[in-house]
């Protein structure tokens, strides 16, 4: 979920101004202290100064929809998307559709995803990717997981291609990508509640707007990782190009885009793993299989099968995550003149036969083609008894019951009271320090005027507390997040296990762990914190490790050579040199806390979540892009002031 | 989708697909599934009997609520359970717009209010009478709601009146919202193994009946007009002074569209009927005996053929 960062290329205003920073927080502490003194309508926007954009935006999405005929335009797009699923859906799970040949037997479908992985990086890969579909289809859920397939199979083509052309027009034409990058920031801040009614209203609910909203969702690292190899094409290159006489069709086909294939193969990784991430969510609004069995198995406590569930989508996110980083690094291959045919095309054609063979193997074996229910080895129930059994421990329950008492009634609470306390106008004075010091006037400016946005929308005190969930999650996943980090990048015995763990909770599907965190916690602000905590302390250790990691071998050795113990070398040279990328950490930290904030309404909050969930009853669109926006602005002020501080801080450091 | 579960019920119905199908489009009739196990069930049931009739029959998952406005622009062709809770805002709403039907009624009645497991009552035995609430407020109390009892609530989209209810009978209770009907059986699963007190909204039929017996909390009788005339009910000085119906409707709503398109299948569909017994039955085979929704639906058409047989002769 980077966010694109659109302010640097706008912005002009330069350095450090302590000075009208501290003022700016000054005031906002001697506002607050006044507060019994300030005016009305500093502390609260009185309510009649609340515009009903709501009914505005409502009559903008009708005056689109039924006056400029949008509907129609989508309708088209979607009829278009549901030929495309139609043939997917046939031919992963047998779907009634043209052509009719479908479905493809589960063990060809395993044994060719082995030879890619062979093919990709050999002979791990290919037994991750076997285990994988094996897995699937062992414990009876290959059909669903077929169906997950057939849309991904869809939405992540059209995400690349989309994402590419929109990446070369950006390259092409500054205007456009000066346009497109805030477009593309509020895309992916945006919380997915909001992509829910509009992909209903104007895609047809089902698979069809299942698959724009992953488009939607999984396209902008693409445009970005794209624009950015383009850029970075090196001159000499694009020069020989040009002598060689390429016309410019031919530049972008044979020069720039093989050159730049690294950082485009990059943005094809990031589109399937978003893809995948929104597997639950877009089951909302009819997306079949993984999701809305899983969604159905929570609704009756089945907490056995929903875990089996996570896992398969874990094993095919980590199966397509490192067949497709195996990708990145793989050179093309180029033969010697005259090498045969069949040689060259060796793996395709091994593919193949392999799946030809295992389907005329199916028609004699069936267990081949599709494993029934009943013949499965899922073991749902036993899971769920070992579940249940950690979750009603003694222990686990006592230290559980404590922390709740002690954390709702002497943290959080006494927190959100504080920040409900505050004066509005105090809350923006301090957002305009922040973006003052880091980036001048232009920066607060910015900032400040997000959140005055947000104040002005009416919305202020659900949008704070909010806010109070997701700095109290991002706050306890620093204090567990860091130092975990830490000791990962200095202990190479300790960093594969904690990757792979922050690998599976980011893909791990949240409803999963929801459900337990309410068992432990309650329906109650920890379990909200609790789920929040999980999914931001990913980005958090994964960028420390990295940052610690890259620091230059050189510097590292000085620090030894004049004699730094340990603790020096860490404090005054490594944790230094890898602030900035930690602090892009912290920034995906409150980039993945503002998504999940949204999502644990379904927990139980009182914040911007609540209502957001309460404007679906109603098909209320234009309030519900107006909370939208709340939470977007939000999370965008952050990322502001946190991305400007650490490109700042990395010319600084000449870290480039 | 598989289509040998319905074979035997194909069999079944054979004589029955007379003519009177041959008006049918042969589109697919597109019915909402949404994630609770009894509305599954009882789709792949409708489902099974319009296939078995010559239809084409195609399930799609949606959101419960959303669901009404896909119905009213025929993307979604029917919906077999809008509860008069839950979804008669949402319902009515699509109603005023156009596009949607109340095309039949099933005999079972719905109820949704405040609920407790067995165990609660051991620890205030004054329930299921609403007075004992304030007696026992205490034994509900969270860390969050202080000295008040904690009524959980369901998710706010579900726009219920508890609040409102709080204070028209002055009730010494904080109402917390639960986001999802996952968190509310969270909640008492959790409280299952000390056997904690627990009062929280609940609702009939689903299959937490099966897993938990309980009781609703006896309110004061729901009467027509509680909710906006302060007059009616015990407290004359407030709305929402009672209990909510303890027979809600369950309805079927349809496309206004299916009629002229699926003639034959618009007929069955006006007959169709569940009863509170039956609905039980269908989330049983899938929440208890762990059926698939498909198989447990063609389980059902085989044991109550005299129930549903009526419906498809002419």
């Amino acid at each position: 979920m980077a966010v694109a960062d659109f302010s640097s290329t706008t912005t002009s205003g330069r350095g450090f101004r302590p000075g009208l920073s501290a003022m700016l927080l000054g005031l906002a502490v001697f506002l607050a202290v006044l507060k019994p003194f300030l005016p009305a309508f500093a502390v609260r926007l009185p309510d009649a100064a609340v515009l009903p954009y709501d009914v505005w935006f409502q009559s903008l999405f009708d005056f689109l929809k039924d006056d400029l005929g949008l509907i129609y335009v989508t309708r088209t797009i979607s009829a278009g998307l549901e030929w495309l699923l139609d043939i997917t859906a046939n031919l992963f799970y047998g779907k009634h559709r043209w052509p009719y040949i479908g479905p493809m037997p589960w063990a060809a479908v395993a044994a060719v995803v082995a030879i890619i992985g062979y093919a990709l990086k050999g002979w791990k890969m290919a037994l991750l990717g076997a285990v994988t579909f094996v897995w699937v289809a062992l414990v009876g859920q290959w059909e669903i997981a077929m169906q997950t397939m057939s849309v991904i199979a869809v939405a992540a083509p059209v995400a690349v291609f989309v994402g590419l052309v929109l990446g070369i027009f950006a390259w092409k034409f500054p205007r456009f990508e000066a346009f497109l990058a805030p477009v593309l920031a509020i895309f992916q801040t945006l919380p997915f509640f909001t992509y829910l009614l509009p992909a209903v209203i104007f895609f047809k609910v089902g698979p069809t707007a299942g698959c724009v909203a992953t488009i939607l969702y999984a396209m902008p690292p693409m445009v970005l990782m794209s624009t950015l190899g383009l850029k970075k094409v090196r001159s000499e290159v694009v020069e020989a190009g040009h002598m060689s006489g390429s016309t410019r069709w031919q530049m972008l086909r044979h020069v720039y885009i093989p050159s730049a294939r690294t950082e485009i193969l990059v943005g094809v990784n990031q589109v399937i793993m978003l893809s995948l991430a929104m597997v639950v969510l877009t089951a909302f609004i009819g997306m079949p299989g993984l999701g809305a069995k899983l969604l159905s198995l929570m609704n009756s406590l089945k907490l056995g099968r929903s875990f089996e569930i996570g896992v398969t989508i874990v094993l095919i996110a980590v199966t397509m995550d490192r067949m497709s980083k195996a990708w990145v690094v793989t050179q093309p291959v180029h033969y010697e003149r005259g090498t045969p045919w069949w040689i060259r095309h060796r793996y395709p054609l091994l593919a193949v036969g392999a799946f030809i063979g295992i389907t005329v193997l199916a028609q004699a074996f069936p267990i081949l083609a599709e494993i029934k229910r009943g013949q499965d080895l899922s073991i749902g129930s036993e899971i769920d008894s070992v579940i249940t059994a950690i979750l009603s421990n003694d222990v686990v329950t006592g230290v559980t019951g404590w922390l709740r008492g002690f954390l709702v009634t002497s943290v959080l609470i006494p927190f959100r009271n504080a920040l409900l306390w505050l004066p509005t106008i105090s809350i923006l004075l301090a957002c305009a320090a922040a973006g003052c010091a880091v980036g001048g006037w232009r920066s607060a400016a910015l900032a400040s005027g997000f959140l005055a946005i947000v104040a002005a929308t009416g919305w202020w005190d659900r949008a704070v507390i909010t806010l109070y969930s997701v700095i109290s999650a991002v706050c306890v996943a620093a204090l567990v997040g860091l130092p975990l980090g830490v000791l990962a990048a200095l202990k190479r015995r300790w960093s594969d296990p904690i990757l792979i763990a922050c690998d599976t909770a980011q893909t791990f599907p949240s409803f999963v762990y929801l459900i337990p965190a309410i068992m432990l916690f309650g329906v109650s602000d920890v379990s909200v914190v609790f789920a929040i905590f999980i999914f931001a302390t990913v980005p958090l250790m994964r960028y420390t490790i990295e940052g610690i990691r890259a620091v230059p071998e050189e510097v590292a050795e000085a620090a030894d050579m004049s004699g730094a113990t340990r603790m020096q070398k860490l404090f005054k040279v490594q944790l230094p040199l890898a602030l900035p990328t930690m602090v892009i950490g912290v920034n995906q930290a409150i980039m993945f806390a503002f998504f999940m904030v949204i999502i644990a309404a379904f927990i139980g909050t009182q914040d911007l979540g609540q209502e957001l969930q309460k404007t679906l009853a109603g098909n209320e669109l234009g309030k519900n892009f107006v909370l939208g926006m709340c939470v977007a602005l939000m999370a965008l002020a952050f990322n502001h002031i946190l991305m400007r501080w650490s490109e700042d801080r990395r010319k600084t450091l000449g870290l480039g | 989708m598989r289509t040998t579960t319905s074979v035997s019920v194909v069999a079944l119905v054979a004589f029955a697909s007379s003519a009177a199908y041959a008006a049918d489009s042969s589109d697919p009739i597109v019915i909402p599934i949404h994630n609770w196990s009894s509305q599954i069930v009882m789709s792949n049931v409708v489902g099974q009997i319009f296939e078995a009739a010559g239809n084409n029959v195609e399930y799609v998952t949606t959101d419960s609520q959303a669901v009404y406005e896909s119905v009213r622009l025929g993307d979604v062709t029917l919906e077999l359970e809008v509860w008069e809770g839950a979804f008669g805002k949402s319902f009515r709403a699509a109603l005023e717009k156009g596009g949607i039907e109340d095309v039949a009624t099933h005999d079972a009645v719905t109820r949704e209010d405040w609920w407790y497991p067995m165990w609660t009552k051991e620890a205030c035995p004054g329930l299921p009478d609403w007075n004992a609430l304030n007696e026992c407020a205490a034994l509900f109390a969270t860390p969050e709601t202080g000295d008040k009892g904690r009524f959980l609530a369901g998710p706010v989209d579900w726009l219920k009146h508890d609040q409102e209810r709080v204070d028209a009978l002055g009730l010494n209770y904080t109402v917390v919202n639960a986001g999802s009907a996952a968190a509310l059986w969270a909640e008492i699963a959790a409280a299952e193994k000390d056997k904690t007190p627990i009062v929280l909204f609940n609702w009939t039929p689903n299959f937490a009946e099966a897993v938990w017996p309980g009781e609703f909390v006896n309110f004061p009788e729901w009467v027509d007009g509680c909710d906006v005339d302060p007059a009616v009910g015990p407290n004359p000085d407030a709305a929402f002074d009672c209990g909510n119906p303890a027979n809600g409707y369950l309805k079927i709503a349809a496309w206004e569209g299916m009629k002229d398109k699926w003639p034959g299948a618009y007929g069955v569909l006006q007959k169709v009927n569940f009863t509170n017994a039956q609905i039980a039955e269908m989330a049983k085979l899938v929440d208890v005996d762990e059926m698939e929704p498909e198989d447990a639906a063609a389980k059902w058409l085989e044991d109550n053929a005299d129930v549903w047989k009526p419906w498809i002769s002419m």
